[in-house]
């Protein structure tokens, strides 16, 4: 947006931008023709046909079933064409890649905080690294927000009571604007930050710089103890009376109704808020609601640090809660996050 | 020349139905339908002047990036009672309560609606509905947008929520009656002749917006008393605090106010195709598809509310079911604006003030309608969508198209109704500051948003303000515009000069009776022998081909 007096696009800074442009020029160009076709041939009409004499009546043309036809498929057929290009680049959009770096985001009247996986905290603002896949996972904790990057092109509604996520791949340093463009009250015009991409090494000293800050795993691991969870669950999510948490998140959960579900991060919160819901087979429904006792960004701590235990090495909680210390560890590095 | 034969200009009468009965009393307990659409005339004008007001404080604010005129608490309420306002109060009503209250009993020759009484009823509801919205504005305003999205309406606004909820739940009553109305008297008053497919297509539209009025407002209503059911007695529907599903609102809210963008444009475009027939002096080319085409619009309207949620975290197949569904509502739109070219080719076209709002609606509507495939494309959506792109798109839609249809309307009837002309040159020049005036204002607005300045924004970064610049430099116009057919209509009403029976040569029944009508609308009841926008003998009819002109230098019309 610094060049020139008045831009036209605004920048175009992630791997989707560029796809989505190229729909917006195409759907520009084709509406622009149609649209100078109509008015041209009205304003062609119009002249050519003006009424020459006060009581001139001109002959009634008949209406034909041939030109109906073709005015009604060449539209539904061009339509269909942005139908198509616009589904494709919107599964992209929306579906996001597996080997992604998560970043939690919650909104609240009126400001975004987000943690990143290492445990840094941000306010209005959202480092991240470019060249490298970023997943929000959004909540609110009062109204509905939305998470707007117009330099990446993506947008979602951040809900209270559920989780909605969004992913995108900076390919542009520089720092963009976060806008609210959900209408949530009387500062949303105030609920503005910044994204600030920086270099994948730069983002790496970033993310070490404030060294001491827990990861939300480790945070997570606390609360999980401190509310009592590890009575049922077993210190590391080896289950007990409860269902074992370990190696959950992720994976196909049977339930007492003879159906499976999904257990990713909707399901998660669901059961820790709601655990009535949704009973795993083979135990009974006895764990209390944790609604209102837990704060969103509390759900989302254990949320991570049941999404960090494994079977295969459950005394440690790793590697997304280890220490951060060591830079030459990049643990914004997608691998650690997989899943 | 035969069409004209049926033009004998009925015999001049002192007493009309705006001189029958003198007083107030005489027009607050009407049952004509004529006085009736008087009243809604008046009431819509002074709400859209109140909406206006808001629309200009908001173009204020906005000339500078800080927000710096009102506070943001302020530009909230402004906002939304803009919007509350000209939706509810103006756009809803503005042509099917006005001309169509007006013009459906005449344009099918009949005494007056079926139900007279309820049709009086519908405009004491409609005054009640805004007596308490103002009320609830007045006494300290509403700031939860027109939206009224939950949880923000249901828990956190302070503000007048279910007072205005109340005035809009009650407004709703008089739509419902008013289609209700519409469509019994379509059905039941046709005048002898008067068959489905020679109806004037300005009944076809009527036809299928009461069909929404009667199966959409129900639905508003009832998600208004769940909004109001949840802030007042704390039940858990929408706030997922307490239990509810914040989504589910804005499925109910949009299943009713989708259609409702089509209770605003389709009697619109009803409008238009009188204009386009009857200033081209042309039967409309594909009548039947122009007729169907509403219906359909009808029905598929209410099968796309979910493109306006394709980020609020609805599924992706729901998503790609809705912008598949919106792709096929834009066909019959479409359809209808290549007939009405069609209809202009070897037509007699005049530049009369109607028509050059008609054409402005052409050209508006394009603009709206070509920048709703964008929306519907679903990726380009997600990055518009709740940006000023989606704010010039529905103005081009709902302004552009409705107000200038509307306008047109007006003055094409304005004799009609009056009795009076309008002062033509200033009739077209009105008509050229509007156009000139809307595209100002909206235009800039597409470019903001696809940079990305957010709606409902009081303060805005810098590098938008250019563009609001222009916008609020084209409001000042557009306002200004608005003004003067209020100025020269009203002037009118005292010293135009009066009008014929059938100022525009045309053959519709409307234009058979006096102007101003009498009460009973025909002196003589009127018997259908010919076909809609019929100028010419069907035996003249071309299919294709040769430039042949009937040049009627000789004909009998009306007054002459």
């Amino acid at each position: 947006m610094e060049t020139g007096w008045i831009s036209w696009l605004p920048e175009a800074a992630s791997t989707l931008a560029g796809q989505v442009d190229a729909l917006y020029f195409y759907l520009s160009g084709v509406t622009a023709f149609f649209t100078l076709l109509i008015s041209g041939t009205v304003i062609f009409f119009v002249i050519r046909y003006r009424r020459r004499s006060p009581f001139e009546i001109p002959r009634p043309v008949a209406g034909s079933h041939k030109l109906e036809t073709i005015w009604t498929i060449i539209p539904l057929m061009i339509a269909m064409s942005f139908f198509v290009w616009g589904t494709n680049v919107y599964f992209k959009q929306v579906k996001s890649p597996k080997l992604a770096t998560e970043v939690y985001v919650v909104g609240k009247q009126w400001m975004w905080k987000v943690q990143h996986s290492t445990g840094q905290r941000e306010i209005n603002e959202l480092h991240v690294p470019k060249g490298r896949k970023i997943r929000l996972i959004m909540t609110s904790e009062d109204t509905i927000h939305s998470y707007y990057i117009p330099a990446f092109r993506i947008k979602a509604d951040v809900l209270p009571g559920r989780y909605t996520d969004q992913w995108f791949e900076a390919t542009k340093t520089g720092t963009f604007h976060l806008f609210c463009a959900e209408y949530c009250g009387m500062n949303h015009s105030g609920m503005i930050g910044s994204v600030i991409v920086m270099e994948p090494k730069e983002f790496d000293n970033w993310l070490t710089g404030n060294a001491g800050n827990q990861t939300p795993a480790v945070a997570g691991q606390q609360l999980f103890q401190s509310l009592g969870c590890t009575s049922c669950h077993g210190m590391n999510g080896e289950g007990g009376r409860g269902p074992t948490l370990a190696g959950l998140f992720g994976r196909q959960q049977q339930l007492t109704t003879g159906g499976s579900v999904l257990a990713d991060e909707v399901y998660i919160r669901e059961s820790i808020v709601n655990p009535q819901a949704k009973i795993v087979a083979g135990f009974t429904p006895i764990m209390p609601t944790f609604q209102g006792q837990i704060s969103e960004e509390q759900l989302l701590q254990i949320l991570a640090f049941i999404k960090s235990l494994h079977i295969e090495n459950p005394q440690q909680p790793v590697p997304a809660a280890s220490p951060a210390t060591s830079p030459a560890q990049p643990r914004s590095s997608p691998q650690l996050n997989a899943r | 020349m035969k069409a004209i034969e049926g033009f004998e200009p009925p015999a001049p009468s002192k007493v009309n139905y705006i001189n029958a009965q003198y007083g107030l009393k005489s027009w607050l307990l009407t049952k004509d339908h004529k006085r009736i659409a008087l009243l809604y005339l008046a009431s819509v004008t002074a709400f859209f002047f109140f909406g206006g007001i808001y629309a200009m404080m908001i173009r204020i604010e906005l000339l500078t990036p800080r927000g710096d005129f009102l506070s943001s608490a302020t530009y909230n309420k402004v906002f939304t009672q803009h919007g509350i306002l000209m939706i509810f109060f103006f756009l809803i009503p503005a042509i099917p309560a006005t001309l169509g209250n007006f013009l459906v009993p005449m344009m099918i020759g009949a005494k007056d609606l079926a139900f007279p009484r309820i049709n009086l009823l519908s405009w004491y509801i409609y005054i009640l509905g805004g007596a308490i919205t103002i009320w609830a504005l007045l006494s300290g305003g509403v700031d939860t947008g027109w939206t009224f999205y939950a949880p923000y309406s249901t828990t956190f606004s302070n503000s007048y929520v279910v007072l205005t909820g109340v005035g809009i739940f009650i407004n709703g009553f008089s739509s419902i009656l008013t289609g209700l109305n519409f469509i019994v008297t379509i059905h039941t008053m046709r005048a002898p002749g008067m068959t489905w497919f020679r109806l004037p297509l300005f009944i076809w539209s009527h036809y299928a917006t009461s069909l929404i009025m009667i199966l959409g407002t129900p639905v508003v209503a009832i998600t208004i008393l769940l909004l109001a059911f949840e802030r007042l007695a704390h039940i858990g529907i929408f706030d997922p605090a307490i239990g509810g599903d914040p989504v589910l609102f804005q499925h109910l809210f949009w299943f009713y106010s989708h259609p409702a963008v089509y209770i605003m444009i389709l009697p619109g475009m009803g409008v238009i195709s009188e204009l386009i027939a009857n200033f081209s002096r042309k039967n409309i080319f594909g009548y039947k598809f122009v007729a169907f085409s509403s219906l359909a619009i009808a029905v598929f309207g209410f099968l796309v509310w979910g493109h306006h949620m394709f980020v609020s975290g609805q599924s992706l197949y729901a998503g790609m079911i809705f912008s598949f569904l919106s792709f096929a509502v834009a066909i019959p739109s479409a359809v209808k604006v290549f007939n009405w070219t069609a209809t202009l080719y070897k037509g007699s076209i005049s530049y009369d003030t109607p028509m050059l709002y008609g054409l402005g609606f052409i050209g508006l509507f394009l603009i709206g309608g070509m920048t709703g495939l964008f929306l519907a494309t679903i990726a380009v959506d997600v990055h518009v969508t709740d940006t000023y792109f989606v704010v010039a798109h529905f103005h081009y839609v709902m302004v552009g198209g409705t107000l200038m249809a509307y306008l047109g309307g007006l003055h094409y009837w304005w004799p009609k109704i009056s009795g009076r002309m309008y002062p033509e040159g200033w009739g077209r020049f009105s008509a050229l500051v509007i156009f000139v005036g809307f595209n100002l204002t909206f235009l800039p607005q597409f470019v903001a948003g696809y940079l990305g300045m957010p709606r409902r924004y009081h303060a805005y970064p810098p590098e938008f303000q250019v563009f609001n610049v222009l916008s609020s430099a084209g409001a000042t116009i557009l306002g200004i515009g608005t003004l003067i057919p209020l100025t020269y209509l009203i002037w009118s009403m005292r010293y135009g000069r009066h009008a014929e029976a059938n100022p525009w040569h045309l053959p519709g029944l409307e234009w058979r009776t006096p102007s101003p009508p009498p009460t009973e609308n025909f002196t003589v009841s009127p018997v259908v022998t010919w076909e809609a926008y019929e100028f010419a003998p069907p035996e003249e009819m071309e299919v294709v081909g040769t430039t042949h002109h009937v040049r009627l230098e000789d004909a009998p019309a009306a007054g002459d």
